[in-house]
């Protein structure tokens, strides 16, 4: 198993549930985050005073899935959040040991 | 002269023109008669719109219609639609204060100061109401022992006469609204004066040496101030014939020197100018910005104690210059950064607002065009340009856009009321003198209140201390010195 975790821009949230919702995937978790990358941040402008504001809001998507879907969740994402501008965000897939559903107590595969 | 002679007050200011011309009416000792013969305020209302030598003819029928009723009971006569307008104008005013300036100042600030600013701004309403009721009125409006063209100690300040409202109550008028509402009127005035400062020293002062400075200067700089430009004949600066229709020099260049003065005592913000320190909530600001504006119609045509034709030309020439402001800043910002901001069309209705407050009783139409352009121009480079430059740490730009607009109205309500269709000069009165004139009253002002504003904080300094420690001011004024927070996200 894999977590395929998502750092995209907050307006394309909404495509890359449906998107993800059609590619089989049962749930994810969202987080609102901040951050910089090549994008970095951007200035504002109070009365004259100049602030560079050095973290941009992102919206983090965490999805658990079986090694079969990582390819197609992947794709999904990319395709439903690339824009082609700088900032468009990043996914890192890591391995999973062990997800539990607290209700059942089942485990593995059958948990997702 | 007994205390009868009513103060003039804010009419009298409406009417200054007509007391540089027919100084002698006012010395009328019919006038000075306890609950005198004649109505004062149907007098006065016609002499102040009327800037005509007609004025003593008007007095003469007046004086006809007296006698005509001569077996009735007379006295000063209560105008129930001028009172009424009166009581809506108070309650405009204070209104300007909680919430209008709180918010406007409260959003401007970090989000762990917002409930320090607010509690400063609803503790000042309620100080002053109480000391201004002990002793502010008094000092500001009794007019005990002044003489026309006579300097003495009452010049400058009033007797105690009036102290704890003595002699003020139901049956006691000013012009022709009861006294208790003038009272109150005036009171929304000396609230707001005070409130306005704390935007200069925002996010580092201590509560309790709040509480002490702001108590102390109502009574030693803004009553003597007010005193001296709007209490009649015998006052300093009414008797040079200043124009100050509703207290660009009591309310905004006094508010706006404290300030800045304040704030070079104070000393700059941890971090200033190289932290960021953008506002927190800069919706809080527009709405509080909104509020101001439409209380400034209060502020300003209640000025007139009247509900006339100088509310009325004071109603239309506060949207103009204001509007006009509001675009000035906004187009300067334009150019000088590229962006139009809502903080920038905020800030410049704020300082449209502060410019045409003296102006408002005597500039016309194209003066208040005129004195908006200049001020939102001129406090857009004040807030921005100038500050940058010497490096103050005037918060929320008390100085900015209150002394400096305030100063820039004091000496264009010179200019504006003689032309651009302004309600005239007084006669023998040149433009020159009466910019002269108005350019003394904004010195004698910035002098008075920047000396004893400084010594106040000086002693406070000593005495109490002025400043939150370094830790409290790191961790939040309103966490710090009220334990509560404005946000639970």
């Amino acid at each position: 198993m894999k977590l395929v975790t998502a750092i995209i821009k907050p307006f394309k949230l909404d495509d890359a549930r449906e998107a993800l919702s059609e590619v089989g995937v049962q749930g994810i978790t969202v987080t609102e985050v901040k951050g910089f990358g090549r994008q970095k941040g951007h200035t504002e402008l109070y009365r004259g005073a100049e602030y560079v504001v050095d973290f941009l809001p992102k919206v983090k998507v965490e999805v658990a899935v079986t090694d079969e879907q990582v390819e197609p969740v992947v794709e999904a994402i990319i395709k439903a959040t690339s824009t082609g501008k700088i900032g468009d965000g990043k996914i890192f897939v890591y391995d999973l040991a062990q997800v539990i559903r607290i209700r059942t107590g089942e485990t593995g595969a059958d948990a997702l | 002269m007994k205390r009868l002679v009513r103060p003039l007050g804010q009419m009298g200011r409406v009417g200054i023109l007509l007391v540089a011309l027919f100084g002698f009416a006012w010395m009328d000792p019919s006038m000075a008669q306890e609950e005198g013969a004649l109505p004062e305020g149907r007098i006065t209302a016609p002499e102040a719109e009327e800037e005509t030598p007609i004025v003593e003819e008007a007095i003469e029928e007046v004086v006809v219609e007296e006698a005509a009723v001569a077996e009735e009971p007379s006295g000063p006569t209560l105008n129930s639609g001028d009172t009424a307008w009166m009581l809506t104008a108070t309650a405009l005013v204070l209104f300007m204060t909680v919430p209008g300036l709180s918010l406007f100042y409260a959003g401007m600030v970090r989000a762990k100061n917002v409930l320090s600013v607010l509690m400063q701004c609803f503790a000042i309403t309620s100080l002053v109401t109480v000391l201004w009721i002990v002793a502010g009125y008094s000092m500001a409006f009794d007019t005990t022992g002044m003489e026309k063209g006579v300097v003495n100690l009452f010049s400058f300040v009033g007797s105690l006469n009036k102290a704890f409202l003595e002699g003020v109550g139901r049956d006691s008028l000013t012009l022709a609204v009861p006294e208790p509402v003038f009272m109150t009127f005036q009171m929304t005035f000396a609230i707001i004066t005070p409130a306005l400062i704390v935007g200069a020293f925002a996010e580092r002062m201590k509560f309790s040496a709040l509480l002490w400075f702001m108590g102390l200067w109502l009574l030693l700089v803004y009553a003597p101030i007010a005193h001296m430009v709007w209490s009649g004949d015998g006052a300093l600066m009414w008797d040079w014939g200043v124009l100050d229709f509703a207290g660009g020099t009591v309310v905004h260049i006094n508010a706006g020197i404290a300030g800045i003065v304040a704030a070079l005592v104070l000393g700059k913000r941890k971090g200033f100018p190289t932290t960021a320190m953008p506002p927190h909530n800069l919706t809080l600001t527009v709405v509080g910005a909104s509020m101001l504006w439409v209380g400034w119609f209060g502020f300003n045509a209640g000025s007139a104690v009247a509900a006339d034709g100088n509310a009325g030309m004071a109603m239309a020439v506060t949207q103009i210059a204001t509007a006009t402001a509001a675009l000035a800043w906004m187009f300067s910002e334009w150019l000088a950064h590229g962006k139009p901001s809502v903080l920038g069309i905020a800030s410049g209705a704020v300082a449209g607002l502060v410019a045409i407050t003296p102006a408002s009783g005597t500039a016309g139409f194209t003066g208040a065009l005129l004195i908006g352009a200049v001020a939102g121009t001129a406090c857009f480079l004040a807030s921005t340009k100038l500050k940058r430059a010497c490096g103050y740490d005037d918060s929320l730009d008390v100085f900015g856009v209150h002394a400096i607009g305030g100063i820039i109205g004091a000496i264009l309500t010179g200019v504006c009321v003689g032309t651009l269709g302004g309600k005239g000069l007084a006669e023998g009165v040149t433009l020159g003198q009466q910019v002269i004139t108005q350019c003394k009253a904004v010195a004698v002002t910035i002098v008075y209140t920047a000396v004893v504003s400084f010594i106040l904080l000086k002693l406070l300094d000593i005495i109490i201390g002025l400043r939150v420690t370094e830790d409290q001011e790191t961790e939040g004024l309103d966490i710090a010195l009220h334990d509560e927070r404005g946000y639970s996200l």
